[in-house]
Parts: C-alpha cells; structure tokens; sequence
C-alpha cells in the first residue's frame, strides 16, 4: 500500500507553516503505511542518520573535511546529523558511503533535507520535529513494506542526486537486473530497495542530461511495475503514475499551494482545499510544478 | 421519543460525529432525509444503506462510498474516491464532480450518475447496474462488463469494453480504443430508446443520435467448436 504525500507553496507567506501542513498531512495517511515514514523539507547539506548505536558526527565532519579539502560543520536532529560544506556535494557523499560504517547517507544537496524513522508515522513526526520546520516545499510517504526489510535505510524519501529525492507507492518487478546495470555505471546503493533503484534510474538520467520531465517519460520504457511517484527538486515537484495506474493519486491546486496525495482526505486538512481545483492525474502523464518557470 | 426517530431529517456532521456513528445512525433508519457535512475524504461512507432514505454529502469523499447501496438516493456534493457505489443493487447514487478508478464496479443495479468525470476502471464487471457519466471515462472501462448499461456523454481512454459479456455500451465522444471482443454495434430503435431513458433519469440533456453503440462480439467469452483441436 504505502501513502505518499508533496506539498508546494505558492504563497510565501504560508513558507513557516511547510512543516505544520506536511505534518498534518502524513498523519492522515498512518494507516497507509504503519511500518516507517519519511519526509525531504527544502528550505536550507548532506544529510544521515545512524543505524545504530551513537555515531560521531563531529568526529566525522572532521575526517570528511580533510578528506574533502573543504570546510564542514555539523547539525543533529535526534539521529540525525545535517553536513554543511563548501566541497562537492558528489565528492562528500561517496566519502560518507565508504567510510561511515555506523550510518546511512539520506540526502545531497543545496537545499534539500530528507529525515526518516521506523514505526508509527505520526510519532517519527513529533520526534524529528517536522512541525516547526520552515521552507517552501515537502514530500513524504508513510511505508507498508512489501519488497524489503523495514529498516530507516529502506523508509523513503530516496535520493536521486543533487537536491532531488523520490517517493514510491507501488511495486517495481525489474529491480534486481536493473540495479546490476545502474551499480556497473557507478551508482552507489545501500539497500535492497526496489524504490531506490527507481531513485537511483533518475538519478543516473539526470546525470546523462536528461531533463526531469525526460527522465521520467525514460522511466516508463525501463520501469516494470507499478508506481506513483512524486519527485522532489530544488524548486518543485513532480508526479507520476505508471500507465496502468492502479495506485492512487490526486492533485488539488489552489492559489496559494498545489498538493498530491494518495488520497484526498490527506488533503482536506489544508486551507482552503473545499475550495482547490481537484483532479486525479492521467496515467502516465509527467505534472510538474516549479519556482523556476 | 426513539432517538434514530429523532434524527431523522437531520443533519450528520463528521466534525462532531465518528464515521461509525453516522454510518450506524443511517443503518438503523429505514427511511428520511439526512444531510451530512465535513465529510473530508472519509471512506466508507453511506455504505451499505438498505431503505428508501434520501442522503445528501457535502464535500468531497474518499473510497467506497455508497457501497452495495440498496434502494436509498445517495447525493455527492463533491468528488469521489476509489470504488465509488461498488456493488450497488439498487436505488440511486449521483455524484456532482468526478469519481476515482472503479466507479460501480460490480454493481447489481439502480442507477449511478456522475456529473463530472470517472478514472480507469468505471463499470468494471457491471452486473446490471445501470450508470451515466456525462463526462469522460479513464481506461478499461466495462471491462468483463456482464449486464447493465454504461453511457459517457464524454471521451473513453484505452481499451473500452474490453472483454465483453453483455453490458450495454453508449458513447456520444471518441472512443481511444475498443478492448479485445469489443465492437461498435448498429444503433436500432429499441437501442435508441434504451439511451433515452437513461439519459432522461440521469437529467443528462443529449441527443441520443449523437451517439454510438458498443458490445460484445461474442467471440471471447463462448467456446468456439473449430478451437476444438486446441484443447
């Protein structure tokens, strides 16, 4: 099953309530998806979280900047830790896949911050403070896990390179050969997730010079399964549904935001939305929304 | 006095009232007038209504509302989720906006009317239940479609009909493409009549001339005697 949600402010002045609105709507979707959630705020990195036990951050802020050549300071957030550096973001995370043993590397990026936790959604909320976060665009899932183990490394979101990251509802039944071929053109993996290998596929499009819109029409060609997807960028989001879409989405847009959800009462809770434009996306069909355009 | 007595006429509002509340309260009237606000996207809702009760929606619903409706008139103010009055057996369910995948999947009978559009799956096995969209419908629409009739004012998506028993099929716009065993039919007079009728209970104001005839063409679904040899 699995609940997905993403949420775009048009209106500046809703940018301190991203974390409030985005709480609001994982919530409504827990029992979507009981086992694990996740969310990727854009408003400010590389971002990780330990597997177990204490890791030190501090410790490994300072190796990675010698080993970068670059300057690196630390945040945590429960555990959690956010990198900031002047170095290539690239550079950084391999260094952090290969040598923090104790940890996960969940995002890169200029802005994004990508944050998960296993069990019940509406707790990893309230624990790793998603509320009082401030920005101008979120995506989240809530997990029913069926193609891997229930782990924080397996929870979405996903990164899929600089800035972008990937939420997954559905099912993907190519994965296995296409992470071999993704993993022999140097694309890094750190689980059995099927949702990473559709992470790690944009990703490696992206690289080659695909457009957003490009990579994920490619992605119809080369993806088996069944998905909905929503992509999240440095200045938006984007939507897709595999062609025989039988996992659900809607899109509401009003003047001040655009939500996508799996179900519209993740949606109801927002201002305004008795009011927002309401449809269901066509099947294999790329929306998009952007700061940028 | 009796208290589901009382309620009636009433109006149902899921900000005060759990889900399972106003589901029960309505399962517990047989017949009268209720009005329910702030439905949110619930699902579920007015499922499984047996008795001649007039059931008004304000706002959007999510999954299954209306499901195996008996005799009662179920109106949505809004859109609809998922499985929109499944297995409906009787009576009427009408829906102001659009509706999700699988609109009247299964249903037995009555009529379904929905304003806007339906996604993929609408009248997906329909068993008699009779439903209109005066809008367009998503792909696989009436696919392995038994018995009833399924009328878009609008457009279908790929593969319409596809699989085909014996369900009636109208479509005044384009057809993208016909499923396997399905066919465009002549459009006889009883047809013609057929169409307006339903056009006529669903208030839909088209000309039925406008329109084309689908069904089955019988090849997929009865055995064929030169396959023999196949087996």
């Amino acid at each position: 099953m699995c609940g997905i949600v993403g949420l775009f402010l048009k209106d500046e002045a809703l940018q301190p309530d991203l974390g409030r609105l985005t709480g609001l709507m994982l919530r409504e979707l827990c029992d979507r998806g009981p086992d694990s959630a996740g969310f990727a705020v854009y408003g400010t990195k590389i971002c990780m979280v330990n597997r177990n036990g204490a890791v030190d951050w501090s410790g490994v802020a300072r190796r990675l900047g010698a080993a970068i050549g670059a300057d690196v300071a630390v945040e945590t957030v429960e555990d959690h830790a956010i990198f900031r550096t002047t170095g290539a973001g690239d550079t950084a995370r391999k260094w952090l896949i290969d040598n923090v043993r104790g940890a996960w590397v969940l995002s890169q990026g200029q802005s994004i911050e990508i944050f998960k936790g296993v069990g019940d959604p509406a707790a990893i909320v309230e624990r790793l403070g998603l509320t009082a976060r401030t920005g101008t665009h979120a995506i989240g899932h809530t997990r029913m896990a069926t193609e891997s183990a229930v782990t924080v490394a397996g929870s979405h979101p996903f990164s899929t390179g600089d800035d972008t990251c990937l939420v997954h509802n559905g099912s993907l039944s190519n994965h296995n050969r296409l992470r071999e071929q993704l993993a022999r053109h140097g694309e890094r993996f750190q689980t059995d997730n099927d949702s990473e290998v559709a992470a790690a596929y944009l990703a490696s499009r992206l690289r080659a010079g695909d457009t957003l819109q490009g990579a994920l029409e490619n992605g119809l060609k080369d993806l088996d399964g069944f998905y909905t997807f929503v992509v999240g960028t440095r200045d938006g989001f984007a939507v897709i549904r595999d062609p025989i879409a039988c996992k659900p989405a809607v899109i509401a847009e009003t003047d001040d935001w655009v939500a996508m959800a799996s179900e519209y009462r993740a949606i109801a809770p927002l201002p305004g939305a008795e009011h927002a434009t309401i449809w269901e996306p066509a099947p294999a069909t790329v929306y998009a929304w952007s700061r940028a355009a | 006095m009796d208290a589901a007595l009382a309620a009636r006429n009433s109006v149902l509002d899921l900000a005060q009232m759990s889900l399972r509340e106003v589901n029960q309260l309505l399962h517990d009237n047989r017949s009268g007038d209720f009005l329910i606000r702030n439905p949110r996207g619930a699902h579920a809702l007015a499922c499984g209504l047996d008795g001649d009760l007039n059931v008004s929606i304000d706002g959007h619903v999510g999954y299954y509302c209306a499901g195996m409706n008996k005799r009662a008139h179920v109106t949505v103010n809004g859109n609809a989720g998922t499985g929109l009055a499944e297995n409906m057996m009787s009576g009427l369910v009408h829906v102001t906006g659009d509706a999700s995948q699988s609109a009247g999947a299964t249903g037995c009978g009555g009529l379904l009317v929905i304003d806007g559009n339906a996604s993929a799956r609408c009248g997906i096995a329909l068993r008699g239940l009779d439903i209109v969209v005066k809008g367009s419908v998503g792909h696989m629409s009436a696919f392995m479609a038994q018995a009833g009739s399924l009328v878009v004012l609008g457009d279908t998506g790929d593969a319409f009909g596809d699989s085909l028993y014996e369900a009636k099929l109208f479509v005044r716009g384009t057809v993208k493409s016909l499923g396997a065993d399905c066919i465009e039919k002549e459009m006889c007079d009883e047809h013609e009549a057929a169409l307006r009728q339903l056009l006529d209970a669903a208030g839909a104001k088209a000309d039925v001339s406008e329109f084309k005839r689908y069904g089955s063409a019988r090849k997929l679904y009865h055995f064929h005697v030169d396959n023999a040899g196949q087996y």
